[in-house]
């Protein structure tokens, strides 16, 4: 079947089963920067904005995303460069498998929460897991770019 | 210095961020065949018949592989130099199942649905065998897991396969029974600590093809290229020269990616049938059919004399390797070797013990490396101790710890599957640790503990050692090249599996070669293209590699010193990274000179390489403090703060070695806390998933504190010792210690979870 849909403001026309996962259709149509990490809807690593909103697209079917507006980090990259940038002033990139999902969610977190506290920013971003970081130098990073009007 | 020891921001990290492909399976050929492993149902099984017809009749699948398509030469998985210190006793496909998870066969097909469904249409007939899952009971138990008269050690590890034995050892310094007789206080304990799941967020994943000179190219998830490819090599009898292993981002591997896992197959397939192939593998593969922590038991028996002095040390360790041996020796050995040397002044050490097989997921290497299971055991022990001399745990420690220009006769005893190295500590700063995390956590005002009503407060502590890198052993080696415009390339094959190791090695030859970063491109682990490296473990990336690094960029300073000296025509060229200036005050900038050897006369390529081996490994050191606060009505831990004031020598890149910390930490806590791998009563994993296996959130960690020591190693590249692996080694036993200063209750049995402690509560009270 075919679905239709806006990917980083493009529109796009998918060849796909219906039992296909937004996640793979997307890998397998170059889209890379969406990386499958745990199958169950727990790490994160998967996430894309559907329509603004953080989604893990391992468990959205691509025929759900039919007339949606999906961004991936591509989509967004003078914002990630900024967050990179407060990631690299705080060591909080390690083995960046999470990063590109985490930047995302970070900028629609900032979109939606006026001045958030740490704990509401925990709060926020509680489903994006890091294994290498140990969470302190990316929230450190995170709080920065919040702070940043630019 | 300008570069080392700055702010440098990883070379890497930005454009990953931003979703550039860089990691195994973005690169994989998008038609490569999809190879699955049909997964063993059964803890321990014979397989007496396999029914794939029907499975090859489905339109897609290529090839159904079984333990009948390959020879019967064993090896391990484990990823280490040769020969290896584990037992070789792994075949690609076996016609014996030793635990879940297992690989009983596989098939190859177009894509995954199709691999799948041939997958559920395959029979298969199993004579099942009583398996061994209480790693107490293994030794002599009536079922031998490794019966089959192929496997074998590469040299002595004290292997008894037909005892469940995959390795044990013994030493012994002076005679610790004696000693034990003659001390005042004495305490026996023992401890118990579980295996624990890697649970990097890159699955294991591998994927290959053959280029247009006809050999194999493997893109790998891996933290030893070059030992990857001797192994596959060895296992497949393909000729060395046909492979080549390419590393690319790796996303995380903390021990989990140093050994083998879907590789055979899928450098298999494609060899054989010349396409390209993949293997991803699902999480589920990743708990049940990868590697984890050794759980182990450890009996801690501790003797000293009245004022405190710590006279005797006697260590017993049984450690489950699981079904297969990756790793059993060494990472039992480290349970000694880098953590009985912290109290190095006893009269008598004794430190013994078996290894055995079970039918249990394997264990393999996992940051730490044992140093994280005999930490909690011998720090918890040695607070007990302190109670029962009533005496303060810091001064105790203060009073019997390893310090600065101090040995221990067990570093040359002890060494990774041999004898050791014997060596000085010529950088110790433990005492300095110790007094400074004491400040930062308000050890004095906290110590041992404040009821605040529903909750108490209370504090803990442990030091701890690592080391760096495996001396006389595994070596690392760069490669420097000048290029036209004054820029140089650096080629290693070290393994940034995330750990930042590009970055750093890149500073350390900015560093010698006075440039700047930008002047650095770093191109690492592709066994075709970059000189070898033993890879990514051990602690050595920093020290071993860095060392080759240094030598090497100081080998090409001189190389082009030559040049300069040779065009200005002068003995006496001075150079500060830009421009070479002879006696007479003439220059040349580099930019030029790079440009003139290139093109315009006496046309040359500047190429320079550089080899190091350790001659000793010298241990970061660390104390660790831990600020909790416990629910009295539900045991619930809350983690206020954890101080960590570390002596890893120069830290090259010090935002990077604090996430080396900062992430030990967390990854410690976790086992110390919650992480647990479960299983059935027949030997299924229970925990084979994110819900069922929990690591620590960011709302679990409210703050880390860490901080470094001033200290300078002159054996390391610009006095840098390593920092991967020492922040995972103390929070289990720092946590204990909390535990006990704030209810009285010593648990033993990690993880120590909320439930544990409410028991205890309540059985307190009871009593």
């Amino acid at each position: 079947m075919k679905i239709k849909m806006t990917v980083n403001n493009q529109v796009k026309i998918f060849e796909c089963e219906p039992s296909d996962y937004l996640l793979d259709t997307l890998r397998n149509n170059n889209y890379v920067s969406v990386r499958r990490g745990c199958d169950t809807t727990n790490c994160g690593v998967c996430t894309v904005l559907m329509d603004g909103k953080p989604v893990p697209s391992c468990s959205v079917l691509t025929v759900q995303a039919e007339g949606k507006q999906i961004t991936t980090v591509e989509g967004i990259q003078e914002e990630a460069e900024k967050i990179g940038n407060y990631f690299g002033e705080e060591g909080a990139d390690q083995c960046g498998y999470c990063n590109p999902s985490l930047a995302l969610t970070v900028y629609a977190m900032k979109k939606e929460l006026v001045n958030p506290t740490i704990k509401e920013v925990k709060k926020y971003l509680v489903g994006n897991l890091c294994r290498c970081t140990g969470y302190i130098s990316q929230e450190r990073a995170i709080m920065k770019y919040l702070g940043d009007k630019s | 210095m300008k570069v080392v020891n700055n702010l440098t921001h990883s070379v890497d990290g930005l454009g990953i961020l931003k979703g550039r492909a860089a990691y195994t399976d973005d690169l994989a050929d998008k038609n490569s065949l999809i190879v699955k492993v049909l997964r063993s149902p059964h803890a321990y099984a014979k397989i007496v018949k396999i029914d794939s017809e029907e499975a090859l009749k489905l339109p897609g699948i290529e090839m159904v592989l079984t333990h009948k398509d390959f020879s019967r030469v064993p090896f391990t998985r484990a990823g280490q130099g040769y020969p290896e210190p584990s037992p070789h006793d792994k075949f690609v496909l076996d016609e014996y199942v030793r635990y879940v998870g297992d690989e009983v066969l596989a098939v190859v097909g177009s894509d995954l649905a199709v691999c799948e469904e041939a997958l559920a249409l395959i029979k298969v007939e199993y004579e099942l065998l009583e398996p061994v899952l209480d790693f107490e009971k293994a030794i002599d138990h009536k079922s031998i897991i490794h019966p089959e008269p192929e496997a074998h050690e590469m040299f002595p590890i004290g292997f008894e396969p037909l005892r469940n034995i995959a390795a044990s050892y013994h030493m012994h310094v002076g005679d610790v029974e004696k000693t034990l007789s003659e001390c005042d206080v004495v305490i026996e304990e023992t401890f118990f600590t579980q295996a624990q799941a890697h649970v990097m967020l890159e699955p294991h994943t591998v994927n290959a093809r053959m280029d247009y000179q006809e050999r194999l190219v493997i893109y790998n998830s891996t933290q030893t290229p070059y030992h990857m490819r001797r192994i596959i090599s060895q296992g497949l009898n393909i000729p060395l020269s046909k492979i080549r292993v390419i590393k690319p981002r790796v996303g995380g591997g903390f021990g989990g990616k140093q050994g083998i896992h879907g590789e055979m197959l899928v450098a298999y397939v494609t060899y054989k049938t010349g396409k390209a192939a993949k293997m991803v593998y699902t999480r589920k593969e990743v708990f049940e059919s990868s590697y984890t922590r050794h759980p182990m038991k450890m009996k801690v028996t501790l003797g000293a004399d009245k004022s405190g002095v710590l006279k005797a040390i006697d260590f017993h360790c049984l450690s489950d390797t699981g079904a297969y041996g990756e790793h059993a020796l060494t990472v039992f050995m480290v349970v000694g070797s880098k953590v009985l040397p912290l109290y190095n002044k006893v009269d008598s050490v004794r430190f013994y013990g078996d290894v055995v097989y079970t039918n249990h997921t394997p264990a393999g290497a996992y940051r730490g490396y044992g140093a994280i299971q005999g930490n909690f055991a011998l720090e918890s022990a040695v607070d007990m101790l302190c109670v029962k001399l009533g005496m303060n745990p810091i001064e105790f420690r203060q009073l019997n710890m390893m310090k600065e220009t101090e040995t221990s006769p067990i570093f040359e005893i002890m060494g990774e599957g041999t004898a050791g190295t014997a060596m000085i500590m010529e950088t110790c700063k433990l005492e300095e640790c110790v007094e400074k995390g004491m400040k930062l956590i308000d050890w004095n005002d906290k110590y041992p503990s404040k009821d605040m009503g529903n909750k108490i407060k209370s504090v803990g502590m442990a030091i701890a050692m690592q080391g760096s890198g495996i001396p006389y052993i595994d070596m690392g080696s760069a490669t420097i090249k000048l290029n036209d415009d004054g820029f140089y390339n650096l080629l290693v094959g070290a393994t940034d599996i995330g750990q930042g190791s590009d970055t750093v090695l890149a500073q350390i030859a900015a560093e010698v070669l006075m440039t700047t970063m930008d002047k650095i491109v770093i191109y690492s682990s592709d066994t075709d293209l970059t000189p070898f490296d033993c890879g990514a473990y051990a602690s050595s990336t920093t020290y071993v590699s860095g060392n080759a690094v240094f030598k090497a960029a100081n080998d090409m300073l001189e190389a082009i010193l030559v040049e300069a000296r040779r065009i200005l025509k002068s003995k006496e060229v001075e150079f500060d990274g830009v421009l070479f200036t002879n006696e007479l005050g003439e220059t040349i900038s580099l930019i030029d000179l790079s440009n003139e050897i290139t093109y315009s006369e006496d046309q040359k390529q500047l190429s320079v390489t550089s080899s190091y081996v350790g001659h000793k490994s010298p241990p970061p050191f660390m104390a660790g403090f831990i600020e909790i606060d416990i629910d009295k009505e539900t045991g619930e831990v809350d983690i206020v703060n954890y101080v960590s004031v570390v002596d890893c020598g120069t830290t090259i890149n010090p935002k990077l070695a604090e996430g080396q910390v900062d992430g030990g930490i967390v990854q410690g806590l976790g086992m110390a806390m919650f992480e647990n791998v479960q299983y059935s009563k027949k030997g299924a994993l229970i925990s084979n998933s994110l819900m069922t296996y929990k690591i620590p959130t960011r709302v679990d960690i409210n703050n880390l504190t860490t901080v470094f020591v001033d200290s300078y190693e002159e054996s390391g590249p610009f006095g840098a010792k390593s920092v991967g692996e020492i922040g995972i080694d103390t929070p289990p036993a720092a946590l204990a210690n909390a535990v006990y200063n704030a209810l009285g209750i010593r648990i033993k049995t990690l993880p120590i979870t909320a439930e544990k402690i409410l028991l205890a509560i309540k059985a307190k009270e009871r009593n």
